[in-house]
């Protein structure tokens, strides 16, 4: 009789509240927008907050409100969850210009050179508190990996010692350039095929000594441009992604070839394989 | 007991976090912000309220029954549902509030500072309406610690002053034992 006392009194109980609260989440319940109960449901629950919101509800009516805030922010869930997300969305997220990731590097292992032989920890972090990385040039890439490591949709990848971003399948939600310690990489519209592959502000006798596919400075580029889109601050040139019109003037007349012109593919190993395939039945359908 | 003698004890000899070391997550957790600070703060003196009204009756059936052993395993039973019932209620017909409290109350059901003064209330023997006032000057008295440690991390997260080493989570912590220091100097005061 005794163990059956304090059982049953905390079943009963246990009891009473389930069927109080169950009778509450009638009574009070609120309607709320399908979209965000959608997205609620999809996220993991872990309410640990590594998205930058309050935990998964929060997250869920931000995205909701303003599907700008991206959907890649919820590193437990990954790359399934942000694809889950971006479903759900897809229709209102249509309208904003899509934007990628562009490295402003191009010092692969033959290009630049390297002051040392860098055998630590293998992520870009640690070999940037080593005395800046090994690399002689201390604005390039460190080729590591964090980048790739960090990206949920495998769009950004070392090949040569360089991170190479794979533009078909990057969403631009930028972990990977939050995540590099040389800040090489930075979001931009994905309309301008044209782009600076430096940005070494070293002078340009120091650069070119460092990596031969680094940006001097010479200002040829700032000369072949017929749409004033190119210029030359700080030892390296910037295009303003407004002006440009992806012609490649620039990018033929450049000496070391530190602007690259993708729309002529100068390295077709450059991008993974199944970006492609995937490029190709879009074209078929279109 | 004066209440006054209490509301004093709670909140500056005995605080919660600085003294007894109850709450210590959301303490560490929710203390980078000013605003969340006291949000977190007011909720939880909300919850301390309503959990000490809920479980001191109902600790006087569980020693009806004689089974006052299973006081602990109860309280968090009934603390749990009480967050859920008063998060839907304030979703309900305060929306506004719900929104300010809203994230906090679910991070709540999980502060031992709250099943910690729902027994202290019971060992001290308080009467039901002492034990509501110490309730309230408990979480007046975390929403103390709060709102000074907020103030505090201000100026220390990101100074550049603070060594590398030192940088996030150890500053922090040498930071709250510092202040838990300067709080034993209410030792006596009561």
């Amino acid at each position: 009789m005794s163990i059956l006392t304090p059982v049953l009194l905390v079943v009963a109980i246990g009891f009473v509240l389930a069927v109080i609260l169950t009778i509450a989440s009638k009574i009070f319940f609120v309607p709320v927008d399908e979209t965000v109960s959608n997205l609620r449901a999809e996220l993991p629950g872990a309410n640990c907050g590594a998205c930058g919101f309050a935990g998964c509800d929060d997250y869920a009516s931000a995205l909701g409100a303003d599907p700008s805030v991206g959907t890649a922010k919820c590193p437990v869930g990954g790359a399934d969850v942000a694809a889950k997300l971006a479903e759900i969305l897809g229709v209102e997220a249509g309208s904003a210009e899509p934007q990628v990731a562009v490295v402003m590097c191009n010092g692969n292992k033959e290009a630049s050179k390297t002051l040392m032989e860098y055998q630590g920890l293998s992520t870009c972090v640690a070999a940037k508190q080593m005395f800046g990385g090994s690399n002689m040039c201390s604005h390039g890439c460190l080729g590591l990996g964090d980048c790739e490591r960090t990206c949920p949709y495998g769009a950004i990848k070392v090949c040569d010692g360089v991170a190479v971003v794979a533009r078909e399948l990057c969403v631009g939600c930028g972990m990977c350039a939050a995540q590099c310690p040389n800040k090489v990489i930075r979001i931009a519209p994905a309309k301008n095929k044209v782009v600076v592959q430096c940005h070494s502000t070293d002078a340009g006798a120091k650069t070119r000594k460092a990596c031969s596919n680094g940006c001097i400075g010479c200002k040829k580029c700032e000369k072949a441009c017929k749409f004033e889109a190119v210029k030359v601050e700080n030892n390296v040139a910037m295009i303003d992604p407004e002006k440009c019109k992806n012609c490649g003037l620039c990018a033929k007349e450049c000496p070391t070839g530190a602007i690259n012109n993708m729309r002529a593919k100068r390295k077709p190993a450059a991008a993974p394989a199944p970006a492609k395939e995937a490029e190709a039945p879009a074209k078929a359908e279109a | 007991m004066n209440y006054l003698t209490i509301l004093l004890g709670i909140i500056l000899v005995n605080n919660y976090v600085l003294a007894q070391f109850l709450g210590i997550c959301p303490f560490l957790g929710v203390s980078k912000k000013l605003d969340s600070a006291v949000g977190m703060g007011i909720a939880v003196i909300f919850v301390m309220v309503l959990a000490t009204a809920a479980t001191w009756p109902i600790m006087r059936v569980l020693n009806n029954f004689g089974i006052g052993y299973l006081q602990t395993i109860v309280f968090i039973l009934i603390i749990a549902a009480l967050v859920q019932f008063v998060e839907m209620a304030l979703k309900k017909f305060i929306p506004s509030l719900h929104k300010a409290l809203g994230v906090f109350l679910p991070l709540i059901t999980t502060n031992c500072a709250v099943l910690g003064v729902c027994i202290t209330n019971i060992d001290e023997g308080y009467n039901y309406l002492e034990s509501l006032v110490n309730s309230f000057g408990a979480g007046v008295g975390f929403l103390l610690a709060m709102v000074i440690f907020s103030g505090m991390r201000a100026k220390i997260d990101d100074n550049p002053a603070v060594p590398k080493a030192f940088q996030g989570s150890p500053i922090v912590l040498v930071t709250a034992a510092l202040l838990s220091l300067a709080f034993m100097g209410f030792g006596g005061l009561v």
